[in-house]
């Protein structure tokens, strides 16, 4: 995984810190090339790899990239999915078999018929791989060395206990993609052990990890813990807290602890990127890294 | 450990499910949907025991506890039977359709001393809390008008098919959307007495309402306006917020950031005057499992708490959730009292 990483929230109004700046952003964003823009500012200043939600525009991003094979040579994107909410709408609106039959890809009448029949069948498994094959027909032949689970799936299969769905994931990411799985969570040192006992070793994890424990559930004492003493590969994200921390002491607290192997950043400016790049990178060769 | 059932496994079901399963002092025995569907997953990949009879989890599970997300029309009936077994509860908003039942359930919580609590999580989220602290300690001043505004893409066509869009399921703009705004002023400011020019209007449904406007009145000579359109696709998810006008200053709160005005300094509350935020990150506490948002956590570890200190006081208690039915009631009449 490459050290620094491009995220998505600021193109799709996520803040969590204020309702009003995602309303901008929103305003900012509404056109698929002002993502592009800052993708290529971002690209052209070294960060080649951009994670990003399966949301209904990245599709028009990746037509893009598709387009000019040249130039986006070494592009990657870390897919995470699904995008929820448009599931939990479509939950709202139709219930859930409605929905489930509407996500599970109806053109090809291969796919209608397997996914009819792991429907009926009751096969979650399959249903579950169907939907992941559905939400990665965007990314055909982008680079995607790395899949992820979208941390509200992640965090509820965990809490529900359905662990075996981890190990299907990580098989179908695998088999299919050629691609290393990662999970996204809220719930770090819980979701290792479960990884671990599942036979999930090394996983690539990806939380929030900052000084003022935001989102660090089970305490920020326990994540350090398992950062220093456990095998696995941390990610970090939101480790500005969502802004409430200077980027100074933000990345600082990131990077001297040395097994974090990459940070995700949200950004939406040119001097923001370069500015947030130079800083890891400063803060990185500082702790000897 | 505290033993849990729960019943509904819809979109809140299944979050209260997870964050159950997860607690540390809790012990899911038991889940109950009608749906085999969702059941039958739970029962190949989890391990909690599955029902499609209520009565029968409660029957054979010896339960501490219920959590109830069933459709709200089947409140009144899961709920009583469960007090009636001698259990504490906790239930999905809104708590009833119909205040007669609302009031029934309140007086049999509280003739078996049982924790009571609906889920009217907004109460769970550290910037509302702020917002009532700061309110109630005077800091603006005498409070003179309120306003409470929700909005969010719910609804957006012609065609819906699930209970939501049915009145007589508890579907609508006013029991799902605007009764967290009511519930939300009255935890803040405290509820009106009257209502005067209600209008319950529908956009895209045929047979509910998709957006709520009216004027609340107080006693004490407070004012206040409810604004609420779960047709609004302007808006990525639900958004609350609440403006709260005081002779001093004004307070306006959402989910993630708690917006002061203030005519003056206040230096004991570190205050200055003119404009000051108070962020989410700042105020809220970590949970030990996250889901989708601390105050669902939250809650969920509130009730649990009320039970092993057994306390039946409770910050989202069945009294507090009856007031909001009751001025849910006083809407749709007075804006029935002009059709």
């Amino acid at each position: 995984m490459e050290r620094i990483i491009l995220g998505d929230n600021q193109f799709f109004a996520v803040n969590h810190l204020s309702d009003e700046k995602s309303r901008a952003q929103a305003m900012r964003f509404r056109t698929t090339n002002a993502i592009i823009e800052v993708l290529d500012i971002a690209y052209d200043l070294g960060i080649g790899t951009f994670m990003c939600t399966t949301h209904d525009r990245i599709a028009e991003v990746c037509e893009h990239i598709r387009s000019q094979p040249s130039r986006y040579q070494n592009f990657k994107i870390y897919p995470c999915m699904p995008y929820a909410h448009k599931y939990a709408n479509a939950v709202t609106e139709y219930g859930v078999i409605e929905a489930l039959k509407r996500f599970m890809p109806g053109k090809m009448l291969e796919t209608a018929a397997k996914g009819g029949f792991a429907l009926i069948r009751k096969d979650f498994m399959e249903m579950m791989k169907l939907l992941v094959d559905a939400e990665m027909k965007m990314f055909t032949g982008i680079k995607t060395e790395v899949i992820f689970l979208q941390n509200i799936i992640t965090d509820l299969i965990l809490g529900l206990g359905m662990y075996d769905f981890f190990v299907g994931f990580a098989k179908h990411i695998k088999a299919k993609y050629g691609a290393e799985p990662g999970f996204i969570t809220m719930n770090m040192p819980f979701l290792l052990d479960v990884l671990e006992k599942q036979g999930i070793l090394n996983p690539i994890i990806c939380a929030s990890i900052n000084k003022i424990g935001f989102r660090m559930s089970g305490g920020k004492e326990s994540y350090e813990k398992t950062i220093m003493e456990r095998k696995f590969r941390p990610m970090a994200m939101q480790v500005l807290a969502a802004g409430a921390l200077a980027p100074e002491e933000a990345m600082e607290y990131v990077c001297k602890q040395k097994k974090i192997e990459s940070i995700v950043f949200g950004a939406s400016t040119r001097n923001h990127i370069k500015q947030t790049k130079e800083l890891i990178e400063q803060m990185s060769s500082r702790f000897g890294l | 450990m505290i033993k849990a059932g729960l019943i509904g496994l819809g979109k809140m079901g299944i979050s209260h499910c997870a964050i159950l399963n997860a607690h540390p002092n809790v012990d899911l025995v038991g889940v109950c949907d009608s749906s085999k569907f969702i059941l039958s997953a739970l029962e190949k990949h989890g391990s909690m025991k599955c029902f499609t009879d209520y009565k029968q989890m409660i029957r054979q599970s010896d339960l501490d506890c219920i959590f109830i997300a069933a459709p709200t029309r089947f409140h009144a009936e899961m709920v009583c039977h469960s007090l009636e077994k001698g259990l504490h509860v906790f239930v999905e908003k809104p708590f009833c359709l119909k205040i007669d039942e609302g009031r029934k359930m309140v007086d049999l919580a509280i003739k078996h001393n049982k924790v009571n609590q609906v889920g009217y999580h907004n109460r769970f989220i550290a910037t509302f809390n702020e917002a009532k602290r700061i309110i109630n300690e005077g800091i603006i001043g005498e409070i003179y008008h309120v306003l409470g505004e929700a909005y969010g893409p719910v609804v957006l066509k012609e065609k819906g098919s699930t209970w939501r869009s049915h009145k007589s399921e508890g579907g609508g703009c006013l029991y799902d959307y605007a009764s967290h705004v009511i519930n939300l002023i009255q935890f803040i400011v405290g509820a009106p007495q009257h209502v005067a020019g209600t209008v319950l209007k529908s956009i895209y449904s045929q047979d509910v309402d998709d957006a709520v406007y009216t004027t609340l009145l107080y006693k004490n000579g407070i004012s206040g306006q409810l604004s609420v359109n779960w047709s609004d696709e302007a808006y990525r998810k639900m958004s609350t917020q609440i403006t709260v006008l005081g002779k001093d200053g004004k307070v306006i709160v959402d989910a993630t950031e708690c917006k002061i005005y203030l005519r003056r300094e206040n230096k004991s509350e570190g205050f200055e005057k003119g404009w000051n935020i108070r962020y989410i990150t700042d105020l809220t506490d970590s949970v030990d499992f996250y889901l989708r948002g601390e105050e669902y956590s939250a809650q969920i570890d509130h009730f649990i708490a009320c039970l092993l200190e057994r306390k039946t006081e409770n910050v989202s208690s069945f009294a507090s959730a009856f007031e909001t039915d009751s001025v849910v009631e006083m809407l749709v009449a007075d804006n029935s009292s002009r059709i």
